[in-house]
């Protein structure tokens, strides 16, 4: 199997000089993304395979470090990751399909995009820390390119410097946890790491360094500056992935450091993760309800959403370390299927996104409204993929979010008192981060797709290719189906959390009807088909009977309006102010949220203005003042590019002299 | 133990902390004295019934007082003074509801971890109580700490010693001098405290803290 | 045998709920009008309203989409497969185990959510209004009802509401500061859903604060009466749901039994003949909040509901 899945990213890996070379010609766009589809539609099929058939394959090849090679393995955990990161790619890629008709660029993004879907398999497959980081590097080297693509917009620049940065910060902080975790051996594959676990305060080091390496590539607050910034730089096809999929290699990442290479976890080890979790959730809604720019809500919904990832992976800690396998289990099967979840759902709402932006030309709300008339099956879809990111019944979003409050009810035996605190405090700012994001997609779908028309680019939308409908609609269809049938999959991880939790849920496929059963049929159970099923019977029988018995006529007429209709679109509600009453509840208080208004005075012809000021806490506290101090540093620092020779040559003596005495002195 | 007896002391005792509660909520000078009033009533039931299942009957001339004092005579006295003072429709919060609210429930968290591992070995009933108990007294503080008006700083004093009551009557075996005592010191207190408020109310013309700072020229 | 009379029972529960909705908001407005001395509208007035809305026309802007047509129906289907989970005067009910008490909440924010897009269907300032504060209450009404979920689930061991109102009913509940906590949180919480004083207006139509009101004014003809007739089955859910946890005597256990039948369904009655007493009387004494103070109404309910949960956590006899 990984020898299948090897070659498969190294077909990949020769598609990139192939989409060089045929940038320019017509077949290039379709033979790239008709390529990637083919082969991440291979990769998909090597995870099945691998979940499903419980095997494990290994494979070690001569690359690399001389004396290491480069060693690369399927497990559970990888099996699934691959499925759920191949699945975007096949849905990104088709998408494209139709999508990158409107790229003026193709040779920038053509050959990078290929690189990009190989550098995130070969992050699932590395079996050693070597290869681990040079395609973690890689991946995040050719999303960077993406990013970067259409650097004629300042924006994208700065995106780009921002990103790569915290990229690099990144990648240094799990260098050291690989680094801690090998020990003095040096040995870096992760048999052997396994079998090793590093003493108890290493271990914190590695689980505090691997919370902010990979955390921060995940977008957990307060590292996740670069995440609304570089989404919506990158081509449509670009952000689906880098939101719905590259995360998920992020969170791959954690689960493989934390859950299986760092050995035993502490009692406390649940408490740092849990509360990064609860803030990110709850700030990556509250960031969405501010911003205009359609893809940067996007954006922040992911930070939210991968926010109640990381809760629900500290609860599988919190049970892990208090040997309760089975809710351990729990937790960990809610935090893995809400990542498949969200990868199809995010990508589902930024490919959709991406054809507002390529029929209008826009991405901000404020210019849009009325598209379910000019672009209906878009609309369609769209709004299927808003209803599953806010966790409505009967979609596969609400399973999730089920599942973990299910987890949270298991958690009052834990014996820690922090625990017994943390908790409940976490479940509340999940279920505010919930209802906040019901909120947020209101709003969105509301202003952008429903009302009338605010500019001409709005008014003159088209609808978007057939294929790229097609791809969204397949995401759709499969939301629905995951909230409708979601045992299948909570089955297929049994694998995966026997390998990080050393349990597993009942066996889902068993329960009559197919309700999924977490703990116990008494205590609790969710049938998402029947419900369904119940409210699709409900309708059709209310509609019948009401058209047959009553009447089923239809008027149209003016615009009611309490009878002040304007013909103005400017006077519908726009998305800063249906935001307004909770920017004044939350904003307040969480981002110095102010409004201003000046009004004329009677008799001036000046317009009167509204101004809201809305701050970003985390950038004024924690990057601004960085960023000073490095400037500071740097220009300080600058003055070593002026000295003389001899002052060079002083410097040179000066450090040998130092290494003498260090030698001099060591014990 | 979970006999009825136990879940109604359990359930005064939450009471208690519950009106501490709106009362916290409360930014009018006359929803809180009534609100107050409340609170004493709350306090005079949660002593009844401890005289009832302790079998201790001093305890019930503590509730007596509880009820005529605090519930009945110093809430009309304090009306009295604030529509003379003309104050009563004043709102005073330093702080936002929400967050003096969400500083409140991390009180009584922390206050419900702090009593129950101290008490470890205690008997349950009485060490819940104190847990209780110990949650007035922190709310009580809260309300102090966040309130400029100098009425609502009484009432907060008032509330945490109503919250020192209970913690004594939940032990058993409190003398009934200790409760007069307490029961003097407040109205004294509070005798004091009015003679200023009139004083300091001819003399500046208001009673907000923060202006009389400025006269003792702590201001910048 | 079993399963048929199982499902007569359930389908004879959803009759049940369909019928007496708008029999209890009729009785509520007739009590709020009898306590300021009015003769107030008949009782069965609320049935012919509806029958009478069915009959017309609907009048749809011209710019509706088909969104706007199918969400009275969408929301009528969700609330109405809601209010057939709640246990009225059986235990036991035959689809208990499709939702449970968090899937209801959900499946009330989904009628919810349709609601707020079909407001801003047609690009109105009152649409927007509307949805706006909708949403705005529901961010803070929302994680209240998790948190008063999530305490009597951690009292009744259980989040499946047959479960729940079983415990409810039986001796081993006792008197607990948690449930009273969650008692209150939940009386606000219900205020709040059902769009009630002091939170919203339900009788009045032209006011720049309502909310409720604000959203359904495109709507007309027979997409309004299934809105209301959804309204009037939010009404009695939320009783019900209140009668069950709180008030559970007389609610007949699984096994049927002709005579707990009938006392079940005399005590339901009863039950919600207290409760819109209740709720009129505090409808008629209390003004109607400005708009920036319901959230601190509803985050006071949050901290309660939080505060519950916290001492179900601290210490298993809270």
């Amino acid at each position: 199997m990984v020898i299948d899945a090897l070659l498969a990213v190294a077909a990949l890996l020769l598609l990139a000089p192939a989409g060089i070379a045929l940038a320019a010609s017509p077949i290039g766009r379709p033979t790239v993304y008709g390529a990637s589809l083919a082969l991440s539609l291979v990769l998909v099929v090597a995870g099945v395979v691998s979940l499903s058939g419980h095997h494990e394959s290994a494979a070690t090849l001569p690359f690399g470090l001389p004396w290491l090679g480069a060693h690369f393995r399927i497990d559970a955990l990888t099996a699934f990751f691959l499925i759920v990161v191949n699945l975007g790619s096949a849905a990104a890629s088709l998408f494209a399909f139709g999508y990158s008709k409107h790229e003026k660029f193709p040779g920038r993004v053509l050959p990078f995009y290929p690189a990009y879907l190989a550098g995130m398999n070969l992050v699932l497959l590395s079996a050693d820390a070597f290869s681990f980081l040079v395609s973690w590097e890689f991946m995040s080297l050719s999303s960077w390119a993406l990013v970067i693509a259409h650097h004629h917009l300042r924006e994208n620049m700065r995106a780009g410097y921002v990103y790569l940065l915290m990229a690099s910060f990144g990648t240094l902080s799990l260098l050291f946890a690989f680094g801690l975790l090998a020990g003095a051996s040096g040995d870096y594959a992760f048999d052997t790491m396994r079998a090793t676990p590093p003493s108890a305060e290493l271990a914190a080091l590695v689980l505090i360094l691997a919370l902010v390496g990979a955390g921060s590539k995940a977008g957990l607050v307060p590292l996740h500056a670069w995440l609304p910034l570089a989404h919506p730089a990158a081509p449509s096809q670009v952000s689906a992935l880098m939101s719905g999929v590259m995360t998920k290699v992020a969170v791959y990442g954690f689960i493989r450091i934390v859950f299986d290479l760092a050995g035993p976890p502490a009692w406390w080890w649940s408490m740092p993760v849990l509360f990064v979790g609860a803030v990110t959730a709850v700030m990556g809604v509250l960031y969405a309800l501010m911003q205009r720019d359609l893809k940067r809500v996007l954006a922040y919904s992911t930070i939210e959403n991968i926010g109640i990832v990381f809760v629900a992976l500290g609860l599988a800690l919190a049970f892990k370390a208090n040997a309760m396998n089975f809710a351990a289990a729990l937790a960990m099967t809610a935090a893995l299927l809400h990542v498949l979840n969200h990868s199809l759902f995010k990508n589902l709402l930024f490919c959709g996104a991406g054809a507002v932006l390529a029929a209008t030309g826009e991405r901000d709300m404020e210019k849009l409204g009325g598209l379910i008339h000019r672009m209906p099956r878009t609309a369609f879809v769209f709004l299927v993929g808003c209803a599953a990111v806010s966790a409505l019944p009967p979609l596969n979003g609400f399973v999730s979010e089920w599942l973990v409050f299910q987890a949270i009810l298991l958690s009052p035996q834990l014996a820690s008192w922090g625990l017994k605190l943390m908790i409940p405090a976490a479940g509340a700012l999940l279920a505010l981060s919930a209802a906040l994001a019901g909120a947020c997609f209101v709003r969105v779908y509301g202003i952008a797709f429903l009302g009338r028309p605010r500019s001409n680019a709005a008014r003159d939308a088209h609808e978007s290719e057939r294929v790229s409908v097609v791809a969204m609609g397949l995401l759709a269809a499969a939301c629905l189906v995951l909230g409708i049938l979601p045992g299948f999959a909570i089955d297929a991880l049994a694998p995966v959390t026997y390998l990080v939790a050393g349990g597993r849920m009942p066996v889902q496929t068993a329960v009559e009807w197919l309700s999924t059963v977490p703990i116990a049929e008494s205590r609790s159970s969710y049938n998402g088909m029947l419900v369904f099923v119940f409210i699709a019977a409900s309708g059709m029988i209310a509609a019948f009977v009401i058209h047959r018995l009553a009447s089923d006529k239809i008027r149209r007429g003016a615009i009611w309006d309490c009878g002040f209709p304007d013909a103005s679109t400017v006077t519908q509600y726009s998305d800063d102010s249906f935001a307004q009453p909770i920017r004044r509840i939350f904003g307040t208080v969480v981002f110095r949220a102010r409004e201003i208004g000046e009004m004329p005075t009677p008799s001036s012809t000046a317009p009167a203005r509204f101004t809201a000021i809305v701050r970003d806490p985390i950038w004024d506290t924690l990057y601004a003042p960085l960023t000073e101090f490095v400037a500071f540093t740097a220009e300080k620092l600058n003055v070593l590019q002026f000295l003389t020779i001899r002052r060079y040559l002083s410097l040179v003596f000066a450090a040998l002299v130092l290494l003498l005495l260090v030698l001099a002195s060591w014990p | 133990m979970h006999g009825l007896t136990f879940d109604i002391a359990h359930m005064l005792a939450g009471s208690l902390v519950l009106v501490s509660f709106l009362e916290l909520y409360q930014d009018r000078l006359m929803a809180l004295i009534n609100i107050y009033a409340v609170h004493a009533v709350v306090l005079t039931l949660s002593v009844a019934w401890q005289a009832l299942i302790q079998d201790a009957p001093h305890l019930y001339i503590t509730a007596l007082i509880a009820l005529s004092f605090k519930a009945i005579v110093i809430p009309v006295a304090l009306r009295r003074i604030i529509v003379k003072l003309g104050i009563h429709r004043e709102i005073d919060n330093v702080v936002g509801v929400g967050l003096a609210m969400l500083a409140g429930i991390g009180l009584v968290a922390l206050s419900m971890v702090v009593m129950l591992r101290v008490t470890a070995e205690a008997d349950p009933l009485a060490r819940e109580d104190l847990a209780f108990a110990l949650s007035v007294v922190l709310l009580g503080l809260l309300m102090m700490v966040t309130r400029r008006n100098a009425v609502s700083q009484v009432i907060g004093f008032m509330s945490l010693e109503n919250g020192l009551v209970l913690a004594a009557t939940g032990a058993k075996g409190m003398p009934l001098v200790v409760e007069i005592s307490v029961a003097f010191s407040v109205l004294i207190a509070f005798i004091v405290i009015g003679i200023f408020l009139f004083r300091i109310r001819e003399r500046f013309d208001t009673v907000d803290i923060q202006a009389l700072d400025r006269f003792r020229g702590e201001r910048r | 045998m079993a399963l048929i009379h199982d499902l007569l029972f359930q389908g004879g529960q959803m009759l049940l709920v369909l019928l007496l909705a708008p029999l209890l908001t009729g009785f509520v407005r007739k009590v709020k009008a009898r306590l300021l001395r009015r003769r107030g509208p008949p009782l069965l007035q609320p049935f012919r309203d509806l029958a009478r809305l069915l009959r017309k026309d609907a009048v749809l802007a011209e710019n509706a989409s088909w969104l706007f047509r199918v969400v009275p129906y969408l929301m009528f289907a969700a609330t109405w497969v809601a209010a057939s989970l709640v246990p009225t005067f059986r235990s036991g009910l035959l689809f208990s185990w499709t939702a449970d008490l968090i899937a209801l909440i959900a499946l009330l924010g989904s009628a919810r959510f349709f609601l707020a897009l079909a407001g801003m269907d047609v690009g109105t300032g009152f649409g927007g209004i509307g949805a706006s504060r909708e949403m705005m209450i529901a961010s803070l009404a929302e994680p209240a009802m998790m948190m008063i979920v999530f305490a009597i689930a951690l009292i009744a061991g259980s989040t499946q509401l047959s479960t729940m109102a079983a415990f409810m009913n039986s001796p081993e509940v006792g008197l607990r500061v948690s449930l009273g906590l969650a008692l209150l949180a939940l009386i606000i919480v219900a205020v709040a859903e059902n769009a009630r004083i002091p939170v919203d207006n339900p009788a009045t139509h032209l006011e720049l604060t309502m909310v409720h009101e604000a959203m359904v004014l495109e709507y007309s003809g027979r997409h309004l009466a299934l809105i209301e007739l959804a309204t009037f089955l939010k009404l009695l859910l939320y009783m019900s749901l209140i009668a069950c946890l709180f008030a559970p005597w007389g609610i007949g256990a699984a096994t049927a039994d002709p005579a707990e039948i009938a006392i079940g369904v005399a005590s339901y009655v009863a039950k919600l003949v207290a409760g819109s007493f209740l709720l009129a009387v505090f409808e008629t004494a209390i003004a109607k909040m400005r708009v920036f103070r319901v959230p601190q109404f509803l985050g006071a309910a949050l901290m309660l509901a939080l505060l519950a949960t916290l001492l179900r956590f601290v210490s298993r006899s809270f």
